[in-house]
């Protein structure tokens, strides 16, 4: 139904039953296909959503139920907003006389949620539009090929998300084994620099995994591989990109050693080795998109051998390699609630109790849809559903806020409600994460932003149509 | 005396099969969601015979009927999903244009994994569509999720017959061809659609005059029989509900506008993501919308659709259901009937209805399904919490009466499952080839996300 289509895991599962998905994958990676251009004028950008980026001011939220996420909730609380960040929270705080107030009289404050896995703004139309499809390059090593750059900032799909309080995302590329570099945005601003968080967060690989499904071929069927030729080529795959990273450590000694002795031999630039020297030097996390256990110990074997920072996207069964995630210190980007669980004999509710058995294993994890960027806005409905399967109402709210900001190393600036924390706040009518509840104010560093999307106007162009009763001529 | 004792040994045993048959389930003590009437705190509800016999507070029971104490949880009809293709081995049978011939009765599979989990999601009926690969499909099934039961069983009897049509991007995507030399299929245009169904339609009515005319009298030698033109005939005499797919507000209203033209009714418009253009010809013509509550963007022909369907089509007077079309969505239709709530502001009653009592009307099985009703079919679902509640989860459905998924039941069963599973794995046939510290086989990966989906494709 959603748009995961666009992550590897799930076309990988997908191209199984499906000779259409073989084409559409088929698509993404030949870039021959001109079809979509003929599409891209008119889903590309959503011209009408331009320039709302809201009104900037120093904001007072009052007589409202702060939820701070970091700390305990204040009953009758304020919060300040002011140059974009919040500048007070508490019962009784000193309110600046310029302050345009916001009655929060039966309302709830809480700070904007986070959604650590998408393709949001990188994939307008998955079917019929390629072109309007920036998620997978071609090729296998991409470290160079940076999300940030591909982020249509007029994507229909930034309101329509943020007007459900998500006001954070992470966005990465998903094609090939390096897919390239995430990017963490506010969804908000008409430029790509106005709503980077962090343009280069982390590099996204799609770990080699063992796989005995081998393509489908069209009047065929699926090509199966034999289990012990599928560990085989999982192993030639770990040892190749191994060897890549020994690559890009030696690039970048050579690059450090001309920078300090311009007597010895200048090393030629290689973009992509030069991409992936942060990572393969621990400076930013490697995000690894995997999803059962044997794939996930392996993940953890490749980042103690490498010495690398991981995290993990996905994670289907990573609470049942919990020992070696916490020894690594490799945290969970969960994707699966909106998922059927794999094997006919496990629980109905095996994939939305994961969140509770890594939260009980003492997994670090965030929840996330793992979307292409259109249902994005029911990441609160995805942690809520957590919260009905054992996880407490607490941490399937600090899912989407505080632990997604933690593992994105973004919470010193995001996540909560704390003073000299960026202004991403969302006032509600009540729970956050019940599909019930209302928006009723908007913010996204500290900008106050109407509450409209592609949906809204459409809604508003049509609620009111009368029929016309005329025949064709 | 012998044959004193024998008609005695008859009279038990009769009195026995009489208490049998007449089996009595007392829900006690709930808050009941009636999807027709209303709320009701600290109602109970009595089954019997797999009937709602009474709805009431403080009922009694006979001393053999089964109790369920409800304290503090709530109880909704049993969901109803208007599209879906769980439990089907086939979806589309793609090499025609017009397969009404085709029957999904046929392709139907009772052991279904998917079936489980949506009763546990509160489902116990669904209407199991054909693809939409064709501008004429083939015939639906509507059926209760009797899991356990022969597939004779999961059969509604007096369900009316319908069939798929489909519009748009699908159809036309089914054009096609895979191999050089191939002949596309006609046709390729939403031109030619519509006139797929133009034809079928006219070839239906010469049809049904000649056998008129046979039985008439008029002609001596009766037709031959046409197995793709009868369901098209059926559907002339409004004896078969269309259920069809599209996307466009233009081909939709195309096709009422060809109904109006053949003189049927179109029962379903399904996904119709774009209804809520044309709200009021819909409204007009009686016709039934059946949509998801926000999907969009998937696909060019999605793009304009918005989660405020639902409400315009409502205040229009649309009858209106929430449907899946996939395994997974189906487990959660109590949460996208919520958020009808927040998109424009259905009222919760109103939403209820979108994933009961109006998929039930839209499938004519309303008599008997869709609402706690005295005299419905008790098909229900408890609930730890309002099921509008993310935080909420099936704790009970039944269908009939009868319990199909029981939440305690099934956790208690977990540990005997995975002592099983662990000695499956440890027999030679089930390891994994000697490849050092890989864990064992598992078994092959099934379709685990969208079931909408075959060989030309999913049917969104």
């Amino acid at each position: 139904m959603r748009n995961r289509i666009f992550t590897a895991e799930t076309r990988r599962r997908g191209v199984f039953l499906n000779k259409n998905r073989v084409r559409l994958v088929a698509f993404f990676f030949s870039a021959s296909l001109c079809l979509g251009g003929l599409f891209s004028a008119a889903a590309q950008s959503d011209g009408s959503q331009q320039n709302k980026t809201g009104r900037a001011g120093t904001f007072a939220i009052v007589n409202a139920r702060v939820v701070t996420v970091s700390g305990a909730v204040i009953e009758n609380g304020t919060v300040v907003i002011q140059d974009g960040k919040i500048v007070a929270v508490g019962a009784s705080v000193n309110i600046p006389s310029n302050a345009e107030k916001i009655d929060g009289k039966g309302l709830s404050v809480y700070p904007g949620m986070i959604d650590a896995g998408t393709n949001l703004g990188l994939a307008e139309i998955g079917q019929g539009a390629n072109a309007t499809m920036d998620v997978a390059e071609t090729g296998t090593q991409n470290a160079n090929a940076k999300a940030i750059l591909a982020v249509n900032p007029h994507s229909s799909h930034v309101n329509v998300t943020r007007v459900n309080g998500i006001t954070t995302v992470q966005t990465y590329p998903s094609g090939g084994l390096i897919a390239g570099q995430s990017a963490v945005i506010n969804l908000n601003g008409s430029t790509q620099a106005e709503m980077a968080v962090v343009s280069a967060e982390g590099l996204v690989i799609n770990f080699p995994r063992i796989a005995t499904f081998g393509g489908f071929n069209p009047g065929v069927g699926p090509q199966v591989i034999e289990f012990n030729d599928a560990v085989k080529r999982r192993d030639t795959q770990i040892d190749e990109l191994k060897k890549t990273f020994k690559s890009a450590e030696n690039y970048g000694r050579a690059k450090d050693a001309y920078a300090k002795d311009k007597s010895l031999p200048y090393p030629a630039t290689d973009l992509r080795l030069e991409a992936l020297v942060p990572y393969v030097r621990g400076q930013r996390p490697i995000i690894f998109t995997v999803e059962r256990e044997r794939d996930i110990r392996a993940v953890a074997r490749f980042v103690a051998d490498m010495k690398v920072k991981g995290i993990i996207v996905g994670g289907q069964e990573a609470w049942k390699a919990a020992d070696e995630l916490k020894k690594n210190n490799i945290a969970v980007i969960y994707t699966n609630i909106y998922n059927l669980p794999v094997r006919d004999d496990d629980s109905y509710d095996y994939l939305y109790e994961a969140p509770s058995k890594l939260q009980q294993a003492g997994v670090r994890f965030a929840i996330s849809t793992g979307d292409g960027g259109a249902e994005v806005r029911d990441l609160p409905y995805q942690a809520g559903i957590a919260g009905a399967f054992g996880l407490s109402k607490e941490d399937a709210l600090k899912s989407v806020t505080l632990y997604p900001a933690q593992i994105l190393g973004v919470d010193d600036r995001l996540g909560s409600i704390e003073v000299g924390k960026m202004a991403n706040i969302v006032v509600t009518d009540g729970d956050l994460l019940e599909p019930r509840t209302n928006i009723k104010y908007l913010f996204i560093g500290g900008r106050l932003l109407a509450l409209t999307s592609r949906h809204t106007e459409l809604f508003d162009s049509f609620k009111d149509r009368k029929e016309s009763n005329q025949p064709l001529p | 005396m012998k044959t004193l004792t024998s008609i005695f040994i008859v009279l038990l045993l009769g009195l026995a099969t009489l208490a049998q048959t007449r089996n009595e389930v007392l829900i006690k003590n709930a808050t009941v969601l009636t999807a027709i009437h209303g709320t009701l705190e600290n109602t109970d509800i009595l089954i019997r015979d797999g009937k709602i016999a009474k709805i009431g507070k403080n009922l009694a029971a006979g001393g053999s009927a089964k109790i369920i104490d409800a304290t503090g949880k709530f109880i909704s009809p049993g969901i109803i999903d208007c599209h879906s293709h769980t439990m089907m081995d086939a979806i589309n049978e793609g090499s025609l244009s017009v397969t009404s011939m085709t029957r999904i009765r046929d392709v139907l599979n009772p052991t279904d994994i998917a079936i489980y989990r949506a009763l546990a999601g509160g489902v116990t009926t669904a209407n199991l569509l054909h693809g939409s690969a064709n501008a004429i499909g083939g015939q639906n099934s509507t059926v209760k999720f009797k899991f356990g039961h022969p597939i004779e069983d999961f059969m509604i009897p007096d369900a009316p017959p319908g069939i798929k049509f489909a519009m748009g991007e699908n159809p036309k995507r089914s054009s096609q061809t895979f191999q050089p030399g191939q002949t596309p299929r006609y046709p390729r245009t939403r031109m030619g659609t519509l006139e797929v169904m133009r034809d079928a339609f006219v070839r239906a009515r010469d049809y049904k005059q000649a056998w008129d005319d046979y039985k008439a009298k008029k002609t001596k030698v009766p037709p031959r029989r046409d197995i793709e033109l009868e369901p098209i005939v059926e559907i002339l005499e409004g004896k078969r509900l269309v259920h069809a797919h599209g996307y466009r507000s233009d081909e939709h209203l195309n096709l009422m506008l060809l109904a109006d033209e053949f003189g049927f009714k179109v029962a379903t418009l399904q996904h119709g993501l774009e209804a809520y253009k044309i709200a009021p010809e819909i409204a007009r013509r009686g016709t039934g919308v059946s949509i998801f509550a926000d999907s969009w963007s998937y696909k060019l022909e999605a793009y304009d659709s918005i989660p405020y369907n639902a409400y315009i089509l409502w205040k229009n007077g649309v009858v209106v259901s929430i449907n899946s079309d996939s395994d997974e969505r189906m487990r959660r239709l109590n949460l996208d009937a919520a958020k009808m709530m927040k998109y424009g502001g259905v009222p919760e009653e109103e939403a209820l209805k979108m994933v009961t009592l109006n998929p039930a009307k839209q499938l004519g099985i309303d008599k008997r399904t869709g609402s706690i009703e005295v005299g419905k079919d008790a098909d229900i679902v408890i609930w730890s919490a309002h099921p509008f509640s993310v935080y909420s989860h099936a704790d009970m459905t039944l269908i009939e009466g009868d319990v199909y998924f029981d939440r305690s039941n099934d956790i208690q069963k977990r540990p005997e499952i995975a002592k099983e599973r662990e000695a499956l794995e440890k027999m030679d046939i089930n390891k994994a080839p000697a490849s050092g510290a890989t864990s064992p086989r598992i078994p092959s990966e099934k379709r685990t996300e969208e079931r909408d989906e075959a060989e030309y494709g999913d049917n969104r």
